[in-house]
């Protein structure tokens, strides 16, 4: 299983060799990945269908006692035959949708990727591998919507979806450590059966809500919704893909997968009913107001998405297995719909539903197909759509609060009913225009999908049972916790609340649909596009960070290079001021002993350097009198024994010398500008750094030598390593690692100023 | 403009500088110099040789780009420690091996030489990629 879910990142990267004369295939060449997979993975149902639970398990990061694991069962299988399955068919559509544009070989390769890590983030045994696939959906995502990265629009809704959903994944992170440590283990297999343990921690609120983060900003919740409309900049198989079946529904698989563990409580109940029921409107009175139909769906999923968080939320069986039944109607219908949209487009080179008109009859199948598939979105029998909605209902019904519930999904279901009439009525069946005859008929690819998913939806509308006994049930033990109940799907159940609410929805939508016009006339306000809102506050936010940056950088990193000293040297001495004060440690001058000539000698140069360098006029007599001063100390090291020291000091002092010199004639001429005050003030902070260093030197020798190392090195210098040198054993040999580490970064910074000084060069000839 | 006699004391000190470079590198395992000191003694050797002459003649000394000097340096030093990886031990575990040069003595040879000589060529080839782009700014 292992390598099923890793097959994908190892196989993405053939997807940029160059193709050739067969790039016509390309497509159905990289369709073969998720159809093996899909056999792969039903292969295993009969084993899930019958409640078992597959497991496989790699040492990852054994130091921290994380697995590469993973865990198979009817829950993680519905959601991966759905990436699997539906990503042939998106695979297959795109070869055709994008065949002929640039850069192709790229989008495979990103898309690839993403049904790697979404089948990994399904099939996730623990929570830190899962967070980790989550992490590189997000970011594969990020270049799925950026793909037309020529387009400002693009950019930025791709930066919107990572920023918004990444910061969620941050969120998510803390929430899972939280629930990890709390429940004593990261493993599914753990967490699963320590819910009574976590929902009793006093941790339980705060790591439901950073996971309500994390699942509430993946799957579009209320009020972080607006960055999966904007994402409709993608190409329309990613929109497909990523943004009705997949990755918009991590959420829910998220909370789904924890239904279990974390489910059932009052905070659950109402944080989950509050935000989906709010999605659930919200998204579903947006969509009314949208002509492009990329848009319409958009918003229409991100309903959807607030009706599966809401019947989580609500956690009878009844809810939980109607969450599973609506997943799969919107995967069928969702899918169908937009891969319609996208050949419609292809073929037209439209996706206004105003502009529009009569497609039927020159695009019969898909007609037929977006037909279909709408009506299982407005809820009509025979689909599985009528389906799903009688399940919501009777979960909403039984529910507690079950008049507010009901009357929530009643409303929305009869804007879904106008949606949908909106999406196929007028473009495919209204009375043609001439306007738009010509269009070139889309090839069986762009028809193969949206006819196979609208096909799918009416087959398990027919016979659920088709999908209940072998799928759903094991999906549905997976949420409920307990055993394999087969699910209540039919399409006739007698006459009860549940039909009346369903004529009710369908009469009331298409009431609404016919009066459309009349109520666009309502203030933009109620329509959605309003100047605040969480959009609103999220463009404010990213203008906020931008400007905070610049200021910062203003301040912090100005280009002054004595400014950047007086900082360091500033926060130096503060801080260790600070810790001396704070410990109470004050040196007593240790007896000295009378100064020899030799050192005396050696004082007076380094303190007449320093003098001079002060007072120096120029900057070069300056960067001498500093390397007397460095000469200096290096002789020092001389007469107390460090050869090696002195060697170094005297070289490096050359060196730095010669740097400056090389440097410090390009300046203008030395002019002293700074006033007075200035002057003074380098002055206090230049004593006061000083003064620190000389008193910490004081509590050096009053600490006294001996290093616990030292003796280890001396021993082992010869034993070990074949030297006498100690100095030099120890760069080479005992701690050639660090010595490999600083020859990098030397490396490196010779490589920055010689390219650097180049690129000023190169600048200065333009 | 370089005075006559920074020139000629420079062609008459170099071959002694370099040869002092080399010899603080070699003996460097087992009295006071190394890799850094020898590689920091032939920079400024260099260094001295673009002050007298100017950094298009040093480049041609050199024959070698500064730049590429450093990068090979850093893989010398990377080979060095790969070597120890092929006999199943950590990654730099130094391999010692025993040289008997007949009338010049035996000596030991190691992997921590051919360390060393590493940080030897990257001190030399960051430093004077840093000094030549310097002097050819002016």
């Amino acid at each position: 299983m292992i390598w099923a879910v890793l097959a994908g990142f190892f196989l993405a990267p053939l997807a940029l060799l160059p193709l050739g004369s067969v790039a016509r295939w390309r497509g159905g060449l990289h369709a073969l990945l998720p159809l093996g997979l899909t056999l792969f993975l039903l292969r295993h149902l009969d084993a899930v269908a019958q409640g078992r639970i597959l497991v496989a398990r790699q040492p990852w990061v054994p130091g921290l006692g994380i697995d590469l694991s993973f865990y198979l069962d009817g829950l993680s299988l519905l959601f991966a035959l759905l990436i699997t399955g539906v990503g042939t068919l998106v695979m297959v559509y795109a070869g055709a949708y994008l065949h002929g544009r640039p850069q192709v070989g790229r989008f495979f390769f990103w898309l690839t990727l993403f049904m790697a890590s979404m089948l990994g983030l399904v099939l996730a045994g623990n929570v830190l591998t899962l967070f980790i696939f989550w992490e590189l959906t997000s970011l594969t995502s990020f270049f799925l919507i950026g793909f037309d990265h020529e387009r400002e629009g693009a950019r930025q809704a791709a930066l919107q979806a990572l920023l918004v959903t990444a910061l969620g994944g941050a969120a998510l992170l803390a929430g899972l450590l939280v629930l990890g440590q709390a429940a004593g283990g990261y493993d599914f297999a753990t967490l699963l059966s320590r819910g009574e343990v976590l929902r009793a921690h006093p941790w339980y609120l705060a790591g439901l809500l950073l996971v309500l983060g994390g699942a509430f900003t993946k799957s579009a919740q209320v009020p972080f919704h607006f960055w999966l409309p904007s994402a409709m900049e993608a190409p329309t198989p990613v929109s497909a893909y990523l943004h009705s079946v997949t990755m918009v529904k991590a959420g829910v698989y998220l909370l789904a997968r924890l239904h279990p563990v974390l489910g059932g409580t009052s905070a659950w109940f109402w944080l989950l009913v509050g935000f989906g029921g709010a999605t659930l409107l919200t998204g579903a009175w947006l969509a009314l107001w949208q002509s492009d139909m990329k848009r319409i769906l958009a918003y229409t999923t991100v309903s959807a998405l607030g009706g599966l968080i809401l019947l989580l939320g609500i956690g009878s069986e009844a809810a939980l297995h109607a969450a599973l039944v609506y997943l799969l109607a919107h995967a069928l219908y969702k899918g169908a719909l937009f891969l319609t949209a996208g050949a419609v487009d292809h073929a037209v080179g439209s996706r206004d539903v105003n502009q529009l008109r009569g497609l039927a009859r020159s695009l019969p199948l898909l007609a037929a197909a977006a037909t279909a598939a709408a009506l299982s979105m407005a809820g009509l029998p025979p689909l599985l759509g009528f389906v799903a909605k009688e399940a919501l209902y009777r979960a909403a019904l039984a529910a507690p609060a079950a008049g507010l519930l009901t009357g929530i999904v009643w409303v929305s279901g009869v804007l879904l009913v106008a949606a949908a009439a909106l999406l196929v009525a007028r473009p495919f069946f209204a009375a043609p225009r001439a306007s738009l005859a010509e269009l070139h008929a889309p090839s069986p690819a762009l028809w193969l999908g949206p006819v196979l998913l609208a096909a799918g939806g009416l087959l398990c509308g027919l016979a659920p049972g088709l999908v209940n006994r072998p799928l759903l049930t094991a999906a549905g033990a997976a949420l409920t916790g307990g055993a394999l109940v087969p699910l209540d799907l039919a399409l006739w159940h007698g006459f009860d609340a549940v039909l009346l609410l369903s004529l009710l929805t369908l009469a009331a939508g298409v009431a609404l649909y016919l009066n459309l016009a009349r109520l666009a006339r309502l203030p933009s306000f109620w329509r959605g596009a309003s100047s605040w809102g969480a959009a609103r506050l999220y463009d404010l936010g990213v203008a906020g960070l931008y400007g905070l940056a610049y200021r910062q950088t203003r301040l912090l990193q100005n280009g002054y290079l004595r400014s950047y000293i007086l900082t360091l040297v500033g926060f130096a001495v503060g801080l260790t001021a600070f810790t001396l004060v704070g410990r109470g440690l004050s040196p007593a001058l240790p007896g000295l002993a009378e100064p020899r000539l030799f050192e005396g000698a050696v004082a007076l140069m380094i303190l007449c350097g320093a003098l001079f360098a002060v007072f120096s006029p120029s900057r070069l007599s300056a960067v001498v009198a500093m390397g007397t001063i460095g000469y200096g100390v290096a002789l020092i090291f001389v007469e107390f024994g460090a050869p090696d020291l002195a060697m170094t000091q005297f070289v490096i002092e050359t060196m730095t010398v010669i740097l400056f010199v090389l440097s410090i004639h390009r300046l203008p001429t030395y002019l002293p500008r700074s006033s007075r005050w200035i002057q003074g003030r380098d002055a206090v902070v230049a004593i006061a750094a000083g003064g620190l260093m000389t008193l910490l030197m004081l509590l050096v020798l009053e600490a006294g030598g001996g290093s616990r190392v030292a003796d280890f090195f001396a021993e082992q210098t010869w034993p070990a390593a074949h030297g006498r040198d100690i100095v030099n054993v120890i760069l080479v040999d005992f701690r050639a690692m660090d010595t490999l580490g600083e020859i990098a970064v030397l490396t490196l910074a010779g490589v920055g100023v010689h390219a650097l000084l180049r690129l000023r060069a190169g600048a200065g000839e333009d | 403009m370089p005075s006559l006699i920074l020139r000629t004391a420079t062609l008459y000190l170099m071959p002694m500088l370099l040869l002092l470079s080399a010899f603080l590198l070699l003996r460097g395992h087992y009295l006071p110099g190394g890799g850094f000191v020898g590689g920091l003694v032939a920079a400024a050797t260099f260094s001295l040789h673009c002050l007298a002459f100017g950094a298009q003649a040093t480049r041609e000394l050199l024959r070698v780009p500064p730049v590429s000097l450093a990068a090979g340096g850093l893989l010398v030093a990377l080979l060095s420690g790969l070597l120890s990886l092929g006999e199943g031990e950590p990654f730099l575990t130094g391999r010692w091996g025993r040289l008997d040069a007949g009338v010049l003595g035996v000596y030991d040879l190691g992997t921590p030489l051919l360390f060393d000589l590493g940080i030897y060529l990257v001190v030399i080839g960051a430093t004077l990629s840093i000094v030549v782009s310097l002097a050819e700014e002016s």
